[in-house]
C-alpha cells in the first residue's frame, strides 16, 4: 500500500515534469527571434502563406497567449507535434520511428558500462595499488576528457578502416538476406562500435565509482562481522559488499540519462545510427523546427520514464529505504 | 607566575604557526605529480595559443596547398591540409583561443547561476529551497546537449550564444554541490556565531559560509572548464558553433565528412581538445586531494 501511494507521487510528478517541458517548447518557439507560426512551420519547409495561415488559425496565434498556451498543450498531450515539411511527415510518427534504435543503442551501452564497470571496480578494490586499479584511474581521466565523437571516430579508423572487423556505419546491412537471426546478429554487430564508444564514457566513471564506494563498504562493521564469522572472502565481496557500493552507480546511472542521450546524439551522428540524434542533426541542420522540438519532448519523456524506473529499482536494491516509506 | 613563564618562552621559542589553507593545498597540489603534469601541460598550450599565432602567422581560413595533403608531405603544410586546402598546422595553433575562451565563459556562466541558486536553496530552505530545487530538477530532465542544440538553432550559433546555451543547461550539478555545502555548513558554531554578533543573511551567504564551501566548489568549477570545452567541441562537431571564427571544434565539425580520406583534419583537433580537458580535470583531480585531508593518506 505504501508503495503504491509512493508510486502514484511519483507518477503525478513526472507529470508535472512533462507539462514544464511542454511549457518550455512553447516558451521556446515564442521567445525564438521572428513570427511563431514560421518557427512552427520549419524556416525551410514549404510555408506557404495558405500553410502559415492555417498553423495560424490551427494554434490559435491571433487569441491571448495564455489561451495558445490552452491549445498548444491540448495538441501535443494528444501527440500531435505539428507536420514536418522537410520530412513531410507528422512530428510523432518520424520520433517513434527512430526512438527504438535509440533506446536499443542506449540501454547496450549503459549494461555494458554497469556490468564492466562494477566488475572492473570490484576487483580493483580488492587491491588498491594493484594493475586494475590504476588502469581504472587511468581509464577513468581518460574516458572524461576525451570528446566521444573523437573516440568513436578512432575507433571507426581503427576497426573498420585499418583493420575492418566491424562496419563503419548503420544499423543494418540492407543488402543481407537471411533470416531473423542473422538479421539479429547483424544489427548486434553493427551496434558493437557505437555502444562501446557511448559506454566507455560511463564506464570510466562507473569503475571509479565503484572502487571508491567498495573501498568504503569494506571497511565497515559489518564486513569485518562477516570476516570474523569465517564469510568466504568471495561471499564477503561479492553479496556483502558489492549489493551495497552498487547503489551510488544505481543513483548515478539513474541521474545521468540525459547525459547519455546527449552522447547518443554525438554517438549516432559519426556512426550514421538511425536514431533520435541523427534525427536531431539532421532537422537542425534543415531547420526542422517542430521536429527539433518534438526530439527534444520526447527526449526529455524517456529521461523522466527512466527516473522513475530508477527510484523503483532503487527500492529493490536497497531494503532500508523501502522500510523508510 | 610560573605557568606565565613558560607561556613567554613558548612564544619566544615560536609555536609552531598555523600554515596557511592555501599554502598548504598548495604544498599538497605540487606532490601530486599527475596534477603538477597536468599543470604544465596546460601553460603549454595556453602559451602555444597566445603565443603561436605571433611566431606562425598563417591565417588558418587561408587556402595554402592541395586539399587532403597528407600530414609530412609538404613542408607549407607540415600538418597536412584540409578538404579545401587549409593549413591543419595554423588551425591548431590559431583555433585554440575560441574553444578556450568558449570553455572558460561557459564554465563562469554556469558556476555563477549554479552557486546563486544552490546558495540560496541550501541556506534559506523551505519554500524557496523547494521551489529552486523544482526548477534544477526541470533542467535535469533535459538532455544538456540536445536543449544546447535547440538554443543555438533557436537564437544564433555565435559564441556568445553558444556560451550561454552550454551555461544555461549545465548548472544543476553545481547547484546541488553548492546546495550540500550551505547546507551542511548553515549549521556549524561559527555561523551562528556570525549571527550573534548582528551578521545579516547576506554577508553570512557571502562572507561566513561561501569561503568555507570554496574547496569543493573550485574543484567542481575546473571540471567544468573541461566539460564546457567538450560541450563546444561536441556542438561544432555537428555544426552548430560560429562558422565565422576558427575553433578546434569548427576544424572537426568541417572535417567530419572526410573522416576517411583526410583523419588528420579531424583527429588532429580532436587529439588537441583531449589534451586540454585531460589537463584541466588532472589539475581538478590533483585540488581535490589537495582540498581532501582525508584522502591525502591513500
Amino acid at each position: 500500500m505504501q508503495i503504491l501511494t509512493m508510486l502514484l507521487r511519483r507518477l503525478l510528478y513526472a507529470a508535472i515534469l512533462v507539462l514544464a517541458v511542454l511549457v518550455l517548447n512553447f516558451l521556446l518557439i515564442h521567445l525564438a527571434p521572428g513570427d511563431p507560426a514560421e518557427v512552427i512551420a520549419g524556416e525551410m519547409g514549404g510555408a506557404t502563406e495558405e500553410v502559415m495561415a492555417s498553423i495560424r488559425k490551427a494554434y490559435g496565434l491571433d487569441r491571448p497567449l495564455h489561451e495558445q498556451l490552452g491549445v498548444y498543450l491540448g495538441k501535443t498531450l494528444q501527440g500531435d507535434f505539428g507536420q514536418s515539411f522537410f520530412y513531410n511527415a507528422s512530428v510523432t510518427s518520424l520520433i517513434l520511428g527512430r526512438i527504438g534504435p535509440t533506446l536499443l543503442l542506449v540501454t547496450t551501452a549503459l549494461l555494458f558500462a554497469i556490468g564492466l564497470g562494477t566488475l572492473l571496480g570490484v576487483i580493483a578494490s580488492r587491491n588498491p595499488r594493484g594493475i586494475v586499479s590504476n588502469l581504472v584511474t587511468v581509464l577513468s581521466i581518460v574516458g572524461y576528457s576525451a570528446p566521444i565523437f573523437w573516440t568513436g571516430i578512432m575507433l571507426i579508423i581503427l576497426l573498420a578502416w585499418i583493420f575492418p572487423v566491424f562496419p563503419i556505419s548503420n544499423m543494418r546491412d540492407v543488402t543481407l538476406e537471411g533470416g531473423t537471426f542473422r538479421q539479429i546478429l547483424d544489427v548486434a554487430h553493427h551496434l558493437v562500435l557505437p555502444a562501446f564508444t557511448l559506454g566507455i564514457v560511463f564506464l570510466a566513471q562507473y569503475s571509479r565509482l565503484t572502487r571508491a564506494s567498495m573501498l568504503e563498504v569494506l571497511g565497515s562493521d559489518y564486513i569485518r562481522t562477516a570476516r570474523a564469522k569465517g564469510v568466504p572472502e568471495r561471499s564477503v565481496f561479492g553479496k556483502h559488499a558489492l549489493r551495497n557500493a552498487i547503489l551510488p552507480v544505481v543513483t548515478i546511472a539513474g541521474l545521468q540519462f540525459g547525459s547519455i542521450i546527449s552522447g547518443a546524439v554525438l554517438v549516432e551522428t559519426v556512426f550514421n545510427w538511425p536514431g533520435l540524434g541523427t534525427l536531431a542533426f539532421q532537422s537542425i541542420l534543415a531547420r526542422d523546427y517542430p521536429t527539433v522540438l518534438g526530439i527534444l519532448f520526447f527526449s526529455a519523456l524517456i529521461v523522466i520514464i527512466m527516473n522513475v524506473v530508477t527510484d523503483i529499482l532503487y527500492r529493490v536494491v536497497d531494503p532500508r529505504i523501502r522500510t523508510a516509506d | 607566575m610560573a605557568q606565565s613563564d613558560s607561556t613567554d618562552a613558548m612564544i619566544q621559542g615560536g609555536i609552531p604557526k598555523a600554515e596557511h589553507p592555501v599554502s598548504e593545498a598548495w604544498r599538497m597540489f605540487q606532490r601530486n605529480t599527475a596534477a603538477m603534469f597536468g599543470l604544465v601541460l596546460l601553460g603549454f598550450l595556453v602559451l602555444i595559443t597566445l603565443i603561436g599565432p605571433l611566431v606562425y602567422s598563417v591565417d588558418p581560413f587561408e587556402i595554402v596547398w592541395a586539399p587532403l595533403t597528407p600530414p609530412g608531405q609538404e613542408a607549407t603544410a607540415p600538418l597536412g591540409t584540409d578538404y579545401l586546402g587549409r593549413d591543419i598546422l595554423a588551425g591548431l595553433i590559431h583555433g585554440g583561443v575560441a574553444t578556450l575562451a568558449v570553455g572558460l565563459a561557459a564554465a563562469f556562466i554556469t558556476v555563477t547561476i549554479g552557486l546563486t541558486v544552490g546558495a540560496l536553496a541550501g541556506f534559506y530552505l523551505g519554500l524557496v529551497d523547494d521551489i529552486l530545487m523544482r526548477v534544477t530538477e526541470f533542467f535535469q530532465v533535459l538532455p544538456a546537449l540536445m536543449f544546447a542544440m535547440v538554443l543555438v538553432t533557436l537564437f544564433s550559433s555565435s559564441l556568445t550564444v553558444v556560451a550561454i546555451a552550454i551555461g544555461l543547461v549545465s548548472w544543476p550539478p553545481t547547484a546541488r554541490l553548492a546546495r550540500a555545502e550551505f547546507l551542511r555548513i548553515r549549521n556549524l558554531e561559527y555561523v551562528s556565531a556570525a549571527r550573534s554578533v548582528g551578521a545579516k543573511n547576506p554577508r553570512i551567504i557571502w562572507r561566513v559560509i561561501l569561503p568555507n564551501a570554496l574547496p569543493p566548489l573550485i574543484v567542481s568549477a575546473t571540471l567544468t572548464i573541461g566539460t564546457a570545452i567538450l560541450f563546444e567541441a561536441g556542438l561544432s562537431f555537428l555544426g552548430l558553433s560560429d562558422p565565422n571564427t576558427y575553433s578546434w571544434g569548427y576544424m572537426i565539425g568541417s572535417g567530419r565528412d572526410n573522416i576517411l580520406d583526410a583523419w588528420w583534419a579531424v583527429t588532429l583537433p580532436g587529439g588537441m581538445i583531449f589534451i586540454t580537458v585531460l589537463a584541466v580535470s588532472l589539475i581538478g583531480d590533483g585540488l581535490n586531494d589537495a582540498f581532501n585531508p582525508k584522502l591525502r593518506e591513500r
